[in-house]
C-alpha cells in the first residue's frame, strides 16, 4: 500500500479552522488522486477522510434546494454512500468535487421530485427573461462578518438565499459555495456557459436587492468628526 | 461612455473579473463618477462575502457523526 504523508497533510490540517476551504487550501487533488486509488485497492477506510473536505458545502447545497434540514440530511447520506458505490466510475478529468457536487445535486432534485414536484416544476419554468434591477443606493457601508453572530441576520440570509427561484438559487449554490467554474457549474446543471453567468447575475442582483436596505440598518454608522 | 443600466447589466462579470479589459476601463471609469453605482457594486460585493459565510448554513446537531456512521455500515459491509 502506498503511504499517503501529503493526502493527510491537506486534509488534516483544515479540521481545525473551519470546514470551508477557500480555493488556495482546497484538497491536493494529487493527494486526492493517491486516496482514491488506495480507496479502490481495498482501503475503504480512508473514504471518511476522502469527504470530510465536503461535508459542509454539500449540506448547505442540499438545504438551499431542499430547504428542510432532515431532507437535506438524507441527500447528504445518499450523496455520500452513491460517490462510494461509484466511485470506480470516477474519472480524473475532472475535479472529486465537481463529480460529488454533481451526485449530490441529482440527489436533491430526485428528492424535490419526490416531495414537491409541483412547485419546483413551477419555479424552474419562471422569470428567466425579465430583466432585474438592482438597489439604488447614494451610499454602502461596509456590514462586518460578526454581525453573522446574530441569528436574525443569518436567518436573514438564509431566507434571501433559499427563496430565490430555483434556476437562480442552483446556480448561486454551485458557483459561490460549492466554488465551481462558470463552465464546470454549466456541465452539472446540463445549460449553457452564457446562462450561467445570466442567472448567476440575477441571482447576485435578487440578493442585493432584497438585502441591501435590511443590511444597510446593520451596517456601523459613520463617525463625524466635530472640525 | 456609458450609463447606469449597461453597468448594472456587467457587475457580476466585473465582480469575476471576466469582462474584456476595454469593457472593463468603461465600467471602472464609470465608477469613479457615479455614486450610485459604486453603492451597488460595494453593496452587492458585501452581500456575497456575507450571504456565503458557512455560518448562514448551520449543520444540524450530530450531522457529522450520523453520516460517518451511515458510512461505516457502508464500509464494514464491503470488507465482508
Amino acid at each position: 500500500m502506498a503511504t499517503l504523508p501529503l493526502y493527510e497533510n491537506a486534509l488534516s490540517a483544515p479540521r481545525g479552522m473551519g470546514d470551508r476551504l477557500p480555493m488556495s487550501q482546497s484538497p491536493d487533488r494529487n493527494a486526492e488522486a493517491q486516496v482514491i486509488a488506495a480507496i479502490l485497492a481495498g482501503s475503504t477506510h480512508l473514504f471518511h477522510d476522502l469527504i470530510r473536505p465536503y461535508e459542509r458545502t454539500v449540506f448547505s447545497m442540499a438545504m438551499a434546494l431542499l430547504r428542510n434540514p432532515q431532507e437535506a440530511e438524507d441527500v447528504v447520506q445518499e450523496t455520500f454512500l452513491k460517490a462510494l458505490r461509484n466511485l470506480h466510475s470516477y474519472r480524473a478529468e475532472a475535479r472529486f468535487s465537481t463529480w460529488l457536487v454533481s451526485i449530490a445535486l441529482n440527489e436533491a432534485r430526485s428528492s424535490l421530485r419526490r416531495h414537491r414536484s409541483l412547485e419546483s416544476l413551477d419555479e424552474t419554468t419562471t422569470g428567466e427573461t425579465d430583466r432585474i434591477a438592482p438597489e439604488l443606493l447614494r451610499d454602502w457601508r461596509e456590514v462586518p462578518s460578526e454581525v453573522l453572530e446574530r441569528l436574525e441576520v443569518r436567518k436573514l440570509l438564509l431566507e434571501a438565499v433559499t427563496e430565490l427561484p430555483m434556476i437562480y438559487r442552483e446556480v448561486f449554490m454551485l458557483r459561490e459555495v460549492e466554488e465551481l467554474s462558470v463552465n464546470e457549474s454549466a456541465q452539472a446543471l446540463s445549460i449553457s456557459v452564457a446562462s450561467v453567468k445570466v442567472r448567476l447575475h440575477r441571482a447576485r442582483i435578487m440578493l442585493q436587492r432584497r438585502l441591501s436596505p435590511q443590511l444597510l440598518r446593520l451596517a456601523p454608522k459613520r463617525r463625524r468628526f466635530p472640525w | 461612455m456609458i450609463d447606469c443600466k449597461h453597468v448594472w447589466e456587467r457587475i457580476s462579470e466585473f465582480l469575476d473579473d471576466t469582462l474584456s479589459p476595454e469593457t472593463r476601463e468603461l465600467v471602472q471609469r464609470h465608477l469613479e463618477h457615479c455614486e450610485v453605482c459604486s453603492a451597488i457594486l460595494d453593496s452587492t460585493r458585501n452581500i456575497l462575502i456575507l450571504t456565503t459565510d458557512e455560518r448562514v448554513f448551520e449543520l444540524p446537531v450530530g450531522y457529522r457523526e450520523r453520516l460517518h456512521a451511515r458510512l461505516e455500515e457502508e464500509i464494514r459491509f464491503y470488507r465482508n
